[in-house]
């Protein structure tokens, strides 16, 4: 990993945070788990922690295997090969009704002959849990999640929003030592994800209980986890806070993962200790990194550029030594606040840049065809080696 | 081109989306009436007639004296079921007959129509292949095929006598349980078919759900799967159990002079007696007993379906 300023600021924030102490006691352990169906690897020998209070977001396109371990975790699924762990108790073999774990379903799963008040119960009366107390525990359930006025109701007189509210408070009743959260927003439009997303962290930091969520979708990600696994083909790509994964991606499927990025693909021609710098035939140009590089010269890396980072001048910039290309504007889509440009490079390589509008304008700074030129400060970009 | 005149298509096309609904939904109901209310009506009309010795075997309805029409109605048939304790008993052997097998197919065919939903794609087509290939042979054949095997001289007494279990045939055939069992064999896929697809729709989540909330899985059966599947069960005992009341065929080929069952009175009434009058009257009485659980069962079902959707 580099070594840059911003990192040092960082180290200090690392040490209260359990991942980064060593002394921590894991909550949730993965112990080299693997998943065969059939001969599909849904998941190939996965070790990772998971740690109390944690909101723990599983993040992967569809087949990953993110709900292959989420399944695993709440018992529906055994794991081919090894352990898992949850408080120190191994769980093997140990049935769904008998674990500490409570799921919230992607189909949300509300028992559909049962009212509101009902099916948040269900949960308590199964575990003996006397009538009056029962009555008293949905009642206060329902209110945090704000449906005590629809207790009677049955979930079909309900919309999706209100249902996903039903379904978290059912499975939050019981006060299970993990919540998982099969993508708890899927099935929601975008604006009441977005208010959703919010809500569903401060009630986790209410009730304290440590969430595993899965989710294919990285803003969701992003906004509510305090770490996020990014899982591809049953593997687990690389585990990090929101922070670390989009500012020091491991790999060019984390960087395309989470965010947009520009991958621009050269050779390393130069590496010192204090700097390299990569030859890129694509861009057109030389990259200079401010960080050494792990790598022997002639060896392939790829640029990672965030479009937010790269600045767009109709001039060429003071230095045209390093970190500037030049192309034609190709399309240019203004969305308000910000506007995106596709810049067409020589190379036949299409650099993606978005720029704020910070002032209102009479007309568009640039339009289609202007030749213009990208650059970029040389902390901005990160280097990739697979 | 408002002032065009239309083709022929055309005028044929717009007059189709006017009426073409009305044509749709008519065609089944002039089907219903032609072939179910003309045959009940005059079965009905039969039913007030007296027997005679005449062609056809009963007085008519409508007659002319005095240049009007005189309508003699009799009640008389009805009056004679009352009475005589026969059709009663008939009666009520055959609801008891046709309820005890609807009880024992339901509890066969649940587990199998459970068993069939929740098998994997190509098992399931090949399962539900298995239920239906008796329906490629004629159900008559079938039902003679139940007597070669609980005959005195049946597969079941020959297997029996040469492992020496018994010494003496046992009498299958011709008592009460040769019924039931060919009841339930004949009426098991009207079961399993409404009762697979009301649990082939229904969410596996919600039992993964109840188990998840701490539900045992035979509990979660009771809880969730079996009030879910209200609808099917409702479907298929109606299915079973209203042939079953009229049934002719089996208790006449496999049960014994002692099971009586209406199908059989009807059948003698009809083709024995010769009485017409009597046999339609007969028929029409078990039309009411049957017409009243099929209401019941339609007023249960459109509160299911409010219930959910």
């Amino acid at each position: 990993m580099p070594q840059g300023a911003l990192e040092s600021a960082y180290e200090d924030v690392h040490k209260t945070q359990p991942w980064n102490n060593p002394d921590a006691v894991p909550f949730i352990r993965f112990e080299n788990v693997t998943k065969k169906f059939g001969d599909f690897y849904a998941v190939d020998d996965v070790s990772f922690d998971i740690y109390r209070h944690e909101l723990f977001a599983l993040l992967g396109g569809s087949g990953c295997g993110k709900t292959t371990l989420l399944r695993m975790l709440a018992g529906f699924e055994e794991p081919t090969a090894g352990k898992i762990y949850i408080d120190g108790v191994d769980m093997s073999g140990v049935p769904p009704y008998e674990r500490p774990t409570n799921m919230m379903f992607q189909s949300y799963a509300l028992f559909p002959h049962m009212s509101v008040e009902q099916n948040v119960a269900f949960g308590l009366l199964q575990d003996g849990v006397s009538r009056t107390e029962t009555k008293q525990l949905v009642a206060d359930m329902l209110a945090l999640v704000q449906m005590s006025k629809f207790a009677k109701r049955k979930p079909h007189q309900l919309s999706g929003g209100q249902r996903q509210r039903v379904a978290l408070a059912r499975s939050l009743v019981k006060r299970p030592k993990v919540l998982l959260l099969d993508e708890p927003l899927g099935a929601l439009d975008k604006k009441l994800r977005e208010q959703t997303q919010f809500e569903l962290v401060n009630i986790q930091e209410k009730v304290g209980t440590t969430f595993v969520m899965v989710t294919h979708d990285q803003e969701e990600a992003m906004t509510m986890a305090s770490r996020i696994a990014v899982m591809n083909e049953g593997v687990i790509n690389q585990i990090g806070t929101p922070f670390e994964l989009y500012e020091y991606p491991n790999s060019r499927y984390t960087a395309n993962f989470l965010g947009q990025v520009n991958l621009v693909e050269g050779v390393l021609v130069d590496d010192d200790e204090k700097y390299a710098v990569i030859k890129s035939d694509e861009g057109g140009c030389d990259i200079y990194i401010d960080h050494a590089v792990q790598g022997h010269q002639g060896m392939t890396f790829w640029a990672a550029l965030r479009p937010e980072r790269l600045r767009l001048t109709k001039e060429p910039p003071e230095n045209t030594k390093y970190n500037c290309m030049s192309g034609k504007v190709e399309e240019i889509g203004y969305l308000g606040g910000l506007s995106t440009y596709h810049v067409l490079l020589a190379s036949g390589k299409r650099i993606k840049v978005t720029e704020p509008n910070f002032t209102r304008q009479i007309e568009p700074r640039y339009t289609w065809e202007d030749t213009v030129w990208v650059s970029w400060e040389a902390g901005a970009a990160s280097v990739l080696s697979k | 081109m408002s002032g065009d005149k239309l083709t022929l298509k055309q005028k044929f096309d717009r007059w189709m989306i006017k009426h073409g609904r009305v044509l749709v939904i008519g065609l089944p109901y002039f089907w219903l009436f032609l072939f179910f209310l003309v045959p009940f009506l005059i079965v009905l009309k039969i039913s007030f007639a007296t027997a005679e010795y005449a062609q056809p075997p009963y007085s008519a309805l409508f007659s002319w004296i005095d240049e009007g029409i005189t309508i003699t109605l009799n009640f008389g048939n009805y009056l004679f079921l009352l009475s005589d304790s026969l059709y009663a008993t008939a009666y009520l052997n055959s609801i008891r007959i046709a309820a005890i097998s609807t009880i024992i197919t339901l509890l066969i065919g649940y587990p199998m129509a459970y068993g069939i939903a929740r098998a994997s794609g190509t098992v399931r087509s090949v399962l539900l292949m298995l239920v239906i290939l008796p329906f490629w042979t004629s159900f008559l054949i079938r039902v003679y095929a139940w007597i070669g095997i609980l005959d005195r001289e049946g597969l079941i007494n020959a297997f029996l006598l040469w492992t020496g279990i018994i010494t003496e045939p046992l009498i299958m055939r011709q008592t009460e349980g040769a019924v039931y069992i060919g009841i339930v064999y004949t009426y098991l896929p009207f079961m399993i078919l409404p009762l697979y697809s009301t649990l082939e729709k229904m969410d596996v989540s919600l039992i993964e759900a109840a188990l998840d909330l701490g539900c045992k899985p035979w509990k979660a059966f009771l809880k969730i799967t079996l009030p879910l599947s209200m609808p099917g069960i409702l479907a298929g005992s109606l299915l079973v159990f209203i042939p079953a009341v009229g049934e002719f065929v089996i208790p006449e080929l496999l049960g014994g002079p002692n099971t009586l069952m209406i199908g059989r009175t009807l059948w003698n009434e009809f083709f024995a007696n010769r009485d017409w009058p009597i046999a339609s009257s007969v028929a029409i009485a078990m039309l009411v007993f049957l017409v009243v659980p099929i209401m019941w069962f339609q007023h249960i079902q459109s509160k299911q379906e409010e219930g959910q959707s």
